[in-house]
């Protein structure tokens, strides 16, 4: 950049930032939300998961959710009617949700050799033992509950943020777990293109095998 | 198992809508997808008394009821029938009610592509006359009216060859619209299909 245009770029800036200012408080500058990092390599969940899904699944549907969610606030916040605003809720608690979900879905998977699938300890396999029965009784409830849904959507185990207890729900869509009622501390995606291009018709597979790269880890930490 | 409802026939052969919907979609789509429609809904059908009877009869039977249009309202791109004066009097009602047929075809893929999670896009004929375009979620059928013709938005429906590209899969599939069969449609033949079962969804 010339000096020239690094200066206009700069007075640019500064006026910009004058006329918020002059917007008064309530207009502050949101900040954009954007794609989390992964912590693993696309094709580390593999067999389980292969690297294909995951790359299309973060950086194709997973990057479209932040775009919609950026874009539907940018909306909002232009917006000058109630109406105009009421009209975009939906927009804001598909693609808000869907940016939710995702985080918490990659945060609560993990590679084999990085603790995924190693089942829960302490606190939190107790808890389990004393809801289900066993571990494995809780993965086979929760598999019919993944199995269940009509349509896209997601399953997840949550805490009751009242009494401590677990329980396995499922949402429709990209519907946020209520976080006033529950901590998610593993969520499934249940969407087609979640397991589509390796298990195709099969989700059953796809939710057996799925638990071979939960994280428990990241699931006692949202528990305690 | 009672075998009440079976899965009908594809018309055409599985890569017969190839290049737009790829052989192995349509192989799983109609032998798995519908097929498991169609088991679960006859499944549902013989344990009345199980307590998700009614929601599982709605959601396959649904299942069940789109397909079966679905397939009837494609045709290969090399057919006739694809050809829009195949339907002389449905295109005179989606010119005079969207203005032109491109602004009908704008207006039906904004509809596809709002839609959010699994479902349908339809071309509806009203009870007072008029056409509507209309999304359906999940395998709910179409609430009220005739549908004419649908376009499947479940991921099944493309992912195998689009993956998350569906723009360009809503863009494709209007190479592949029976427009004989919906003409047939609009002029009543859709009015009967599935009385019976609809009544149970």
């Amino acid at each position: 950049m010339s000096i020239a245009a690094s200066a206009r770029s700069t007075l640019a800036r500064a006026s910009r930032a004058a006329s918020i200012r002059s917007l008064g408080s309530v207009a502050a500058v949101r900040t954009k939300y954007t794609l989390p990092d992964l912590s693993y390599d696309y094709g580390a969940l593999e067999p389980h998961i292969s690297g294909q899904i995951m790359e299309v699944h973060y950086t194709k549907h997973h990057q479209t959710y932040v775009n919609g969610i950026n874009d539907a606030q940018e909306k909002f916040d232009a917006a000058s009617s109630p109406a105009e605003k009421v009209a975009l809720t939906s927009l804001i608690k598909f693609h808000g949700g869907g940016h939710v979900n995702h985080t918490l879905f990659w945060e609560n998977l993990s590679p084999v050799n990085k603790d995924g699938g190693a089942p829960p300890t302490g606190a939190l396999s107790k808890t389990i033992d004393d809801t289900w029965g066993s571990l494995d009784s809780f993965k086979a409830k929760m598999n019919a509950a993944l199995a269940g849904i009509q349509g896209s959507g997601w399953g997840w185990l949550v805490k009751d943020n009242t009494t401590g207890k677990l329980s396995i729900i499922t949402q429709p869509n990209q519907d946020p777990v209520d976080t006033s009622k529950f901590t998610p501390l593993i969520g499934i995606d249940a969407w087609e293109h979640a397991y589509y291009l390796q298990y195709q018709n099969v989700k059953a597979d796809y939710f057996k095998a799925i638990w071979n790269v939960i994280n428990w880890k990241a699931a006692e930490k949202r528990f305690s | 198992m009672g075998g009440t409802y079976t899965l009908p026939p594809l018309p055409y052969a599985y890569d017969a809508l190839e290049p737009y919907i790829s052989a192995q979609i349509m192989e799983l789509h109609h032998s798995k997808h519908h097929a498991t429609y169609v088991a679960n809904l006859n499944k549902a059908i013989s344990s009345p008394n199980a307590v998700n009877t009614q929601s599982l009869i709605h959601f396959n039977g649904g299942g069940h009821i789109n397909h079966s249009i679905f397939w009837k309202n494609l045709a290969p791109a090399s057919s006739p029938d694809v050809d829009k004066s195949a339907a002389p009097t449905l295109m005179s009602a989606i010119n005079s009610q969207f203005g032109s047929f491109g602004d009908f075809r704008s207006r039906f893929n904004a509809i596809l592509l709002g839609i959010q999670g699994s479902g349908w896009g339809w071309l509806i004929l009203k009870d007072d006359g008029n056409l509507d375009i209309i999304a359906t979620r999940d395998q709910d059928t179409v609430p009220y009216g005739t549908a004419i013709f649908g376009v499947d938005m479940w991921e099944h429906a493309y992912y195998l060859q689009y993956m998350n590209g569906k723009a360009a899969y809503t863009e494709n599939i209007w190479n592949i619209i029976n427009w004989k069969y919906a003409e047939a449609r609009f002029s009543g033949a859709g009015e009967n299909d599935f009385t019976e079962l609809k009544a149970m969804l």
